[in-house]
């Protein structure tokens, strides 16, 4: 939109398309389940998308199965640690493949929506609360789930269910009563009715939003009253109210210990519940509600317990991850708040000749062209547009399912973009200022869907991802294409590849996936070439860069290596970093770097960024240490040369921006910068649920 | 629940909560009382602690005291526990002047009277001295103190101690997180403190460093002042503060909680009695309300409600002898001198008073009374900006039935700008009554009861009958002479003579000595004469028949006051020593009597009550004091009076004027009658502080004890101590000031103690204001105010004899 010089220091010049008329919004988040064992998070939203993240790995989000516009998640779980189940409005019980990144297969439950799920406490049965009222339960084997009987049906939808942990009973939550039932008899134990009332107003119906069934009998309950309930399941008494809120009580979710739970409301709060002894010296314990979190402006639709945070998600889009101070061993920055709200991936795509932006959308794609001016100013101005930014091109998918992917090629004559079943490629043809597209039909029967696409810096290749593991290379002729090889997977992996990045000059492929290592292919000989050392954390972007052919990948604990593809090892610069470490505020950074590229005219510098931050390395000056200033807010012109040799170090870094969805360089004076402020998104949400505000 | 017990000054006095009445005084402490407590192994004795280093054992019920334990150290708070057998717990400061520390007591079983008791060991160090800061949990098992941003809890059987600690004011979200006081669960490990902002947090788990965890409950826009659980199940936290509002948190949930508003006043302490029935909050306008468990107000306890500004200066309700000033926002307050207590309260704004900073509220300005009390006129304004000003007139008429004031006519601007004066004529020969009011428009106004009947009803309603001016001169005062023919009204520098009938102008005076301050008529014999005096420190007297000035004199006048029932005329003029009282009669310029230095500090306000019966006091000196009695209020709000010593034998034991009797022969009788009232402060403990420094020095002071302690009939001349206590003041006078020394208790608390039985009683002390004395007995001892008033006058008075 506007061009200005960007000012930070010693970076040199430049030209900066600040954009902000990229559209996105993030989909509510529908539910959050924790997976112990293995320490991920699997969110759904409200689109059907499914994302994990990886909480060990700096809550990177590692995996994400596109959502379906007839598949609205209701419920997530995950079982015998590894297998991740959803169900949803359309009636289906879908297993993920968390491999393959695809989905395993879909049951359909026959009973109208499934509003609820969950798994036995050893793992091996699933239930199911749906529509009708039924309750049913599901044989989990190793390749399926295996329907096995219904339970008494119920009087009208099943919204919660909670296994007992002996997995003898379970509580299931309905409008206006619970219900405790008998796994082995399927009958319904008990009914307890829950008080309509809501602050002396009798409201028509009390929705029991989620239950929570403790081992010592006592089943928690959260409805659209507000309140939180605790109920004795041997004699079906309600033993506890608490009314906590105005609004509805939505989620639920207790610690592994049973000594804490976590609610989240309508009105945007979380609060923590603690179970903690009435006296120092007696064993009687009371359930107190300790402390409010509000992090959130909307609908708490989900909440999670980890054993050291509470996980809240909701219609406001973000993810919260709050660590309990309580069970942080050492205050460092792990134990930060975290707030997630924008992909862990790139959504934008640009053609540097033609200046233009691709915008992935769940189910379309835009096209604008770049404005431009011919107005000069000092460092730090906002110039006036001599031609504003233009929308070309409204792409629309056909059918309901989500884009996976999509790309234009540096030229940006070729457009292609992949959803779960079908693979696009478009041709663009640019007369004057009219533009035609032409679709590129017969695409051969392999490239069916797509995870990662990438075009050749001259536009002549196209390199696929497909989620079986296979790289595909398509040459690109006017108007047609003509597919050249096909890279299969290393035998005895199915791991898909989730990450593309091509030489400039075009001999050599990096692919990623999801945890193995980088393999580098050579194009000319159609070979492997070699395969960078696995690392713990997974990879978040790479790129080669042009000359050195040297390979920049960061990973999600924010390591930044470099390998040199030709000698087939890291180079000195990246030893040096590595034995040097990097500076401690780099590495407390909370979002991962999502792009990197390359000055074409300064080999030394390698320009990358997250959402919070655009920065420069340059290899040729020294490496900060932790007593340097790693973000020099100064400009540079108020310091003496003196000083700022003295002070200049390898990482340039400017905040300007944020949150910053996307960064590339133009050409060697012009840098474009995608800007996503959180307030644009707010505004596009539904309005929250008003609250009085006192002094107002 | 049968008594509730409050500490005011030196005494701690002994309430019924039936029917509201004082029942007994304990006096014997030589001190400040700072905290009582209930003896927890005999529910009819009380025990109180004072500044005096002693802890005093009572039987309430007999009002006799039992014991007295020298501690020796001066105390500041007291605590009582059921567990432990023969020791009680102070809070003391030993080397240095802010760092106090709780330390328990062992009170040595003993027959005789008078009991030392030096064991003293040490619990908890660095604490804040209000014993609000102070809760003792489960049992005794631990004691919670709160000071600054952290809460530490000692644990007795353990002998631990852990801290836990907010975050300061490091960034401005946390910056109010100061804790201001705390309270323990009767039943569980729960500590609640209030904070200063408003929070109220719920602690658990507090034995453990790590795992402890706490409940936020915000109701309250500012500080919470003070907490209290319910007795006997701790089911429900009440807490109060600023807002007027006491908050019932029941099951110590958000959302489940119950309020009493409109109490009036900021609610300093909460007490609960020990049978849990009764609730009790102390407010700071020197009252106390005693709630039922259902959260209604059962009784309420008022004595002078202090307001930090009096607009409306002093005056006396004809018909009761009340004294009238501002009391509670935007009320009138009648208030008996001779039963020390709150007769009614008069809404003259009648709106709901929002307790806030920076709101700017309508204040009532102005009030008069006439007719014999039939009407009264009052004036409220609210000025917001410079050009904004919202003025009202509001005359009340008494009916008899209900025996009080009915609002009869509203004025909404009676004037373009503040009313400076407003008078009714009082004579008796007009049938109808009329109302002046002088404005800063320029203008004054006559105001006149009308015929306001319609078809519906008979009525009568005030219009204006008269605006006059002088040459757009602002009008400054107005009076009407004594029989009502004539009117003055100031503008500025001139004062107008209008004739009352015809509303002409008779006549104007101009001295040219600065605008007019005070106008009054004479009286009686005197009327002839029109007093006035001005800005320049003039006091001028004209003569009403020769049209010319009679006399003058250099006086800088403060206060002028007429009498009513005679020609007197008080002015008191402030000088940078002190203000000094003359009296005199109009018709001759030399005084009756002069009192120097009656306060150090200005005098705002003063008015002559009328007594019910007319003394025969023969001494020229205070004649002028036979038939009225003289009331003044100075800047710190302390009502005092000028007596002599015969009235003090008529005064029941009931009532709280104490008068005090100065013993040397060579100075005049007179008395102080104190009833302070202390300036608000809103930081209480600074004040606390600041008299904790102030105080020990006037102690240390030989020759005051020396005098003190000594019989009347074996002292020296009065020239001799004379000379003795000048030296003794200097001394001090370099360390101290007046205004410094609260000169009563205001900031003690109640603190609910006993858990015994059936009889229930339940203390509670207040910010009540009496200033004390004794009568004849020398062996009490004079409360450090007094004392220093006394000294003040000794001083005073032998010069002026000497003068003489």
């Amino acid at each position: 939109m506007t061009l200005f010089p960007l000012p930070p220091s010693g970076m040199g010049e430049f030209k900066v398309h600040r954009v902000r008329f990229f559209n996105y919004v993030p989909s509510g988040i529908r539910c959050v389940a924790y997976n112990n064992q293995s320490n991920r998070l699997a969110v759904s939203r409200t689109d059907g998308t499914v994302e994990i993240y990886n909480l060990s790995a700096n809550y990177f989000q590692e995996k994400f199965f596109p959502g379906h516009e007839s598949r609205a998640t209701e419920a997530l779980c995950w079982a015998k640690g590894q297998r991740l189940f959803s169900a949803g409005l359309n009636g289906e019980i879908i297993e993920y493949d968390l491999q393959a990144l695809n989905i395993k297969y879909a049951i359909d439950a026959f009973g109208g929506p499934i509003w609820s799920m969950a798994v036995s406490p050893c793992g091996s049965q699933l239930l199911v609360g749906c529509e009708d009222g039924s309750v049913k339960l599901f044989q989990i084997t190793p390749d399926k789930i295996q329907f096995e009987r219904n339970f008494d049906r119920q009087k009208s939808r099943i919204l919660s269910l909670s296994w007992h942990p002996s997995g003898t009973h379970i509580a299931a939550g309905s409008i206006d009563y619970i219900s405790v039932f008998d796994v082995k008899s399927g009958s319904a134990v008990h009914k307890m009715l829950v008080d309509r009332q809501y602050m002396g107003v009798s409201k028509r119906k009390c929705i029991i939003w989620g239950v929570a069934f403790l081992s010592d009998g006592t089943v928690i309950s959260v409805d659209s009253a507000g309140k939180v309930q605790f109920w004795d399941s041997a004699t079906g008494t309600l033993v506890k109210n608490h009314l906590i809120a105005n609004a509805d009580v939505q989620s639920i979710a207790v610690s592994d210990q049973e000594d804490s739970f976590v609610v989240g409301t309508a009105e945007g709060t979380v609060f923590h519940f603690q179970l903690v002894s009435v006296t120092s010296n007696s064993s009687e314990k009371q359930w107190v509600r300790t402390k409010p979190f509000q992090h959130h402006t909307h609908d708490v639709r989900a909440v999670a317990h980890s054993p050291t945070a509470l996980i809240s998600g909701g219609t406001d889009t973000h993810l919260v991850i709050r660590p309990l101070m309580e069970k942080v061993e050492v205050k460092n920055y792990d134990a930060a708040l975290r707030k997630i709200t924008f992909p862990h991936r790139r959504l934008i795509s640009c053609s540097k000749k033609r200046h233009l932006l691709l915008f992935q959308f769940a189910h379309h794609l835009e096209l604008w062209r770049l404005g431009s001016t011919v107005a000069t100013g000092k460092n730090g101005d906002t110039l006036p547009l001599s031609k504003d930014a233009d929308h070309l091109l409204h792409l629309k998918t056909k059918g309901p399912e989500n884009i996976i992917c999509s790309c234009i090629s540096p030229c940006g004559s070729w457009i292609a973009y992949s959803t779960t079943s079908r693979f696009f490629l478009y041709r663009l043809n640019y007369e004057n200022d009219n533009l035609s597209l032409q679709r590129v039909s017969k695409m051969p029967a392999f490239l069916r869907s797509a995870l990662q696409i990438l075009f050749s810096e001259d536009s002549t290749k196209l390199f696929v991802a497909s989620n079986q593991g296979s790289l595909h290379i398509i040459r690109l002729l006017e108007g047609s294409f003509k597919h050249l090889h096909t890279f299969q997977p290393q035998s005895g992996t199915v791991e898909s590849m989730c990450l593309l990045a091509v030489s400039p000059d075009g001999n050599w492929l990096a692919a990623s996936g999801t945890s193995a290592g980088v393999h580098v292919y050579n194009i000319k000989h159609l070979k492997l070439h070699c395969t960078v050392p696995a690392y713990n954390f997974p990879v978040t972007a790479l790129a080669i860069a042009p000359n050195t052919n040297n390979l920049v990948i960061a990973h999600s604990d924010q390591q930044v290596f470099e390998y040199s593809i030709p000698d087939k090892q890291y180079t000195e610069w990246s030893r040096t970093i590595q034995k040097q470490g990097f500076h401690y505020l780099w590495l407390q950074r909370d979002t991962p770097i999502t792009h990197i590229s390359f000055h074409p005219k300064r080999p030394m510098h390698i320009l990358l960024h997250d959402a919070y931050m655009f920065c420069i390395i340059d290899k040729s000056l020294p490496l900060p240490n932790d007593k340097t200033l790693l973000y020099n807010p100064l400009p540079p012109t108020n310091e003496s040369d003196v000083i700022r040799r003295r002070t200049a170090h390898a990482f340039k870094m400017s905040k300007i921006y944020k949150p910053l969805l996307f960064m590339d360089l133009l050409d060697e004076r012009t840098l474009v910068a995608v800007e996503r402020p959180l307030d644009d998104i707010i505004a596009q949400l539904p309005p929250p649920i008003k609250k009085k505000k006192f002094g107002t | 629940s049968r008594y509730i017990f409050c500490v005011s000054g030196d005494f701690v006095k002994v309430h019924s909560t039936a029917t509201e009445e004082c029942v007994h005084i304990l006096q014997g402490h030589r001190n400040l009382v700072t905290g009582i407590q209930l003896n927890p192994h005999n529910h009819l004795q009380l025990y109180s602690c004072s500044f005096d280093g002693t802890i005093k054992l009572w039987d309430y019920v007999d009002g006799i005291l039992i014991k007295t334990f020298v501690i020796g150290h001066k105390l500041h708070a007291l605590f009582t526990l059921t567990c432990a057998e023969d020791s009680v717990f102070v809070i003391i400061n030993k080397e240095k002047q802010d760092v106090f520390q709780l330390a328990s007591v062992r009170l040595p079983k003993s027959s005789s009277q008078e009991i030392e008791a030096k064991e003293l060991s040490f619990v908890l160090d660095y604490i804040n001295q209000s014993p609000k800061c102070i809760a003792f949990g489960n049992e005794g098992e631990y004691v919670a103190a709160v000071r600054d941003f952290y809460l530490s809890v000692y644990f007795f059987k353990k002998k631990t101690t852990s801290r836990f600690t907010l975050s300061s004011s490091r960034n401005k979200k946390h910056a109010k997180n100061n804790f201001t006081c705390v309270a323990c669960h009767p039943k569980e490990d729960c500590i609640a403190t209030g904070h200063k902002d408003g929070k109220i947090r719920l602690w658990r788990n507090f034995d453990d460093d790590k795992k402890y965890t706490y409940t936020c409950l915000h109701w309250h826009h500012d500080m919470v002042m003070d907490l209290a659980f319910s007795v006997t199940e701790g089911t429900s936290l009440l807490s109060g503060g600023r807002e007027s509002v006491l908050v019932e948190w029941r099951d110590a949930t958000e959302k489940n909680k119950e309020f009493l508003p409109r109490l009036g006043a900021t609610i300093e302490h909460i007490s609960v009695s020990p049978a849990g029935d009764l609730f009790c909050t102390s407010h700071s306008d020197n009252k106390i309300i005693i709630i039922h468990r259902n959260l209604e107000a059962s009784a309420v306890i008022q004595g002078l409600v202090k307001d930090s500004n009096i607009f409306t200066g002093l005056m006396v309700d004809p018909r009761t002898k009340a004294l009238v000033l501002n009391g509670k926002p935007g009320h009138l307050q009648f208030y008996s001198l001779q039963h020390d207590k709150q007769l009614y309260n008069l809404d003259i704004i009648q709106q709901e008073y929002i307790n806030d900073y920076g709101l700017i509220q309508i204040e009532l300005t102005k009030a008069a009374f006439g007719c014999y009390g039939n009407w009264l006129a009052t004036v409220e304004q609210r000025q917001e900006k410079e050009t904004e000003l919202e003025l009202q007139m509001k005359l009340w008429m008494y009916n008899k039935k209900t025996q009080g004031f009915v609002l009869n006519t509203k004025v909404n601007m009676p004037h373009e700008d503040h009313i400076t004066a407003l008078c009714f004529c009082n004579a008796e020969k007009f049938e109808n009554p009329i109302l002046v009011t002088a404005s800063k428009d320029g203008h004054f106004k006559v105001w006149i009861l009308t015929d306001d009947s319609d078809i519906y009803k008979k009525a009568v309603g005030w219009t204006c009958d008269f605006v006059g001016s002088y040459h757009k001169y602002q009008a400054t005062n107005c009076c009407f002479s004594e029989d009502g023919s004539l009117l003055a009204v100031s503008f500025e520098e001139i004062v107008t003579i209008w004739d009352s009938e015809t509303w002409e102008l008779k006549r104007t005076f101009c001295q040219r000595a600065g605008k007019i301050r005070h106008l009054c008529f004479g009286r009686l014999t005197c009327s002839k004469y029109l007093l006035g005096t001005t800005e320049n420190g003039i006091l001028c007297c004209w003569n009403l028949l020769s049209c010319a000035l009679e006399w003058s004199a250099k006086l800088n006048v403060r206060v002028m006051e007429p009498d009513p029932n005679s020609e007197n005329i008080a002015a008191i003029s402030q000088s940078s020593v002190g203000s000094d009282l003359f009296v005199f009669k109009p018709s001759e310029p030399r005084p009756l009597y002069i009192q120097k230095n009656i306060s150090r500090e200005e005098v705002q306000w003063g008015v002559f009550v009328p007594r019910d019966v007319p003394e025969s006091f023969t001494s020229e000196a205070y004649q002028w004091l036979n038939r009225s009695q003289f009331y003044f209020l100075t800047k710190s709000q302390s009502l005092l009076t000028f007596s002599t010593k015969s009235p003090e034998e008529k005064l029941t034991p009931t009532s709280k004027q104490l008068l005090a009797e100065e013993s040397l022969p060579t100075t005049p009788f007179y008395f102080i009658l104190g009833k302070h009232r202390e300036q608000q402060d809103e930081k209480i403990n600074e004040a606390l502080e600041c008299e904790l420094v102030q105080l020990p020095l006037t102690e240390n002071i030989p020759a005051i004890s020396e005098l003190l302690h000594t019989p009347a009939h074996v002292l020296p001349s009065a020239s001799l101590l004379c000379s003795k206590f000048v030296s003794s003041l200097l001394l001090s006078k370099e360390t101290k000031s007046d205004e410094e020394i609260p000169e009563d208790v205001d900031m003690e608390e109640g603190k609910e103690s006993d858990d015994s039985d059936e009889e229930n009683d339940f203390t509670e002390k207040i910010p009540d204001t009496n200033n004390t004395d004794l009568g004849e007995d020398l062996l009490h001892q004079l409360s450090k105010s007094e004392e220093k008033e006394l000294r003040k006058f000794r001083k005073v008075d032998y010069s002026w004899i000497t003068a003489l």
